[in-house]
């Protein structure tokens, strides 16, 4: 089993709320083609409020999202959704049990309509379409228009409000403010705050001032497992000497880069 | 100038042809990156099945022929669905193992087509109004090239209608573009995988028929032949794009048509043509990027 070095594991919720968590992986392994890029990693999210997972490029934070909704390969572990195991479910049904996902670059569908785009992520016959135009009237708006011809962050609230069509058990988002302008930073963040109020999230996010606005607790990858859980992300995020060896930069606004 | 008019005509019936067979293959590659060599036995197996139902029916009869194209699309549709849901869904994201049971399919349905009906081809005929020409300002065109036409044109805007207005249709859009994220929006993208190989064998089924007439025999070697063709004007128009099948199909037919009549040359042009393409738009006429699986 791995070790992990000076950290305080929380086998139960990062949350620490008491409550039960609503996202439990444990061992997970997975790869792709053949090489292992999620190496044997063990968390759970709380069922209130942002959870951040944190860690280097390339450290596995994509490929532990996507081996949790089966997109990748799973060599072994487990993922249970509010204690039922669906590591064993195909992708589409995983997320019918309601599992949101936000994909790292966006995948809005270029060649079909916003409207399109968003009716197609419709699972029942209650969409949510009244809160997603209250959090995006911009894409009431575009609804006709080619998702390919918006711009990066109108593609990015496309990608979310698609993920907010539902009634979610927990949302999947990955890196929403990756390559946005610091203005459309500040909406994708306060649309996360919002729909935070509705679900639980766990969110992988590089701008560690978004994650101190947002995040309540914090896991943080490293080398492939989980070296350091904490129910208070800005305690982490104040600890320089933690940011630095896993983070590997500064704390403040807008790191980029490996 | 009438010769030119009868060339342009046969060629975009030829096109017709092409169409009917690369639009299904065209549509089943772009969304599950399989290239299906089994396509020209289910445009075979129409054709024959086809002829037996008008001959029964009578030949010279509108009815069998009518009839003949009902069971054509019908064969072509159900052997379809079936190599989707025997032969493809077992091998599920196993894309080379996909493209090898289909040759294995489509090699074991010759022998098959050969131990029925036999190798010689089978001179067929239809209504005798297909039989004979219309003058169109002077040119004497077959009858039968405005029946294909008219076909392969109603099943182009049945299709188009189909991906634009349906749900299904919305998926399979989606799924060209990008599969792994409509599994990630919680849909069941097998479904739509049934759904394009059950399209396709009935438009390959359809076309069967109408080459049958167009070429004027069946053969078991009937959808063999066609399929090379088809998987030119596929590349050419752009992998997973039914506006670039339907295109490149008639490019190439008119293209082949001329180069045969003055310099009998239209298959080697036609190869020039797929080779120009690729080197200057390696995604086809009308195609996506193609790399991403
Ligand atoms: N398609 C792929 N094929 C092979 N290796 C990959 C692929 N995608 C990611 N990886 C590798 O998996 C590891 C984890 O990547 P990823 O999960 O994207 O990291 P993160 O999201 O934390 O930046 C990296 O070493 C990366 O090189
Ligand atoms: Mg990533």
């Amino acid at each position: 089993m791995s070790t992990t070095p000076q950290t305080t594991p929380a086998p139960a919720a990062a949350g620490g709320t008491g409550t039960a968590p609503v996202l439990t992986v444990s061992h997970l392994k997975a790869s792709i083609n053949g090489q292992q890029v999620v190496e044997d990693v063990t968390f759970s999210v709380p069922s209130i409020g942002i959870t951040a997972l944190l860690g280097r490029n390339g450290v596995g934070k994509t490929s532990s999202i996507k081996a949790i909704l089966g997109l990748i390969h799973r060599d072994a572990g487990t993922v249970e959704l509010e204690g039922r195991p669906i590591h064993t479910l195909p992708t589409h049904r995983i997320v019918q049990r309601g599992v949101g996902y936000v994909p790292e670059d966006r995948e809005v569908f270029a060649g079909l309509s916003v409207a399109e785009n968003l009716r197609l992520s419709e699972r029942d016959d209650h969409p949510r379409r009244e809160l997603v135009e209250s959090l995006f009237p911009d894409l009431v708006k575009r609804a006709q228009q080619a998702a390919g011809s918006l711009s990066g962050g109108q593609q990015q609230m496309v990608s979310l409000a698609r993920a907010l069509m539902n009634d979610n058990r927990v949302l999947l988002v990955d890196e929403p403010t990756k390559g946005l302008a610091p203005k459309i930073v500040g909406e994708v963040a306060d649309a996360l705050e919002e729909a935070a109020k509705t679900v639980p999230i766990l969110l992988v996010e590089q701008n560690l001032a978004v994650v101190r606005q947002l995040a309540a607790g914090a896991i943080v990858l490293s080398d492939g497992h989980v070296v350091h859980t904490t129910d208070s992300a800005t305690s982490f995020l104040d600890d320089d000497t933690l940011v630095t060896r896993h983070l590997g930069v500064g704390t403040g606004p807008a790191p980029k880069g490996a | 100038m009438s010769t030119i008019l009868l060339l342009l005509v046969t060629g975009i019936g030829l096109g017709a042809v092409y169409f009917l067979v690369a639009s299904g293959l065209s549509l089943i590659y772009g969304l599950m990156g399989v290239l299906n060599f089994a396509h020209g036995a289910f445009l075979t197996l129409g054709a024959l099945i086809g002829w037996e139902t008008a001959r029964i029916m009578g030949a010279d009869s509108w009815g069998g022929f009518a009839l003949s194209l009902l069971v054509g699309c019908l064969v072509g549709a159900l052997l379809a669905a079936l190599t989707e849901f025997v032969l493809i869904r077992p091998l599920y994201e196993r894309h080379i193992e996909q493209v090898l049971v289909t040759v294995g399919l489509n090699l074991a349905a010759i022998a098959l087509f050969e131990g029925i009906w036999g190798t010689d081809p089978v001179f067929i005929q239809g209504p005798t109004w297909m039989g004979m020409t219309t003058d169109v300002l002077g040119a004497q065109i077959p009858n039968h090239l405005f029946i294909t036409i008219l076909v392969a044109g109603l099943v182009l805007a049945g299709m188009v209608l189909f991906l634009k207005r349906t749900r299904y249709g919305m998926i399979i859009r989606a799924g060209v573009e990008n599969r792994s994220m409509v599994t990630a929006l919680g849909i069941d993208v097998r479904r739509a995988f049934t759904l394009v190989f059950t399209i396709g064998g009935a438009a390959a089924g359809l076309g069967g028929v109408l080459a049958s007439h167009y070429f004027g025999y069946v053969s078991p070697l009937l959808g063999g032949s066609l399929l090379i063709f088809a998987f030119i004007v596929t590349v050419i128009g752009g992998l997973g794009s039914l506006a670039g099948a339907a295109v490149a199909s008639v490019l190439v037919g008119v293209l082949q048509q001329f180069a045969n009549y003055y310099w009998s040359i239209g298959d080697f042009v036609v190869v020039i043509l797929l080779a120009v393409v690729l080197l200057t738009r390696p995604s086809g006429l009308m195609g996506r990027k193609v790399a991403t699986a």
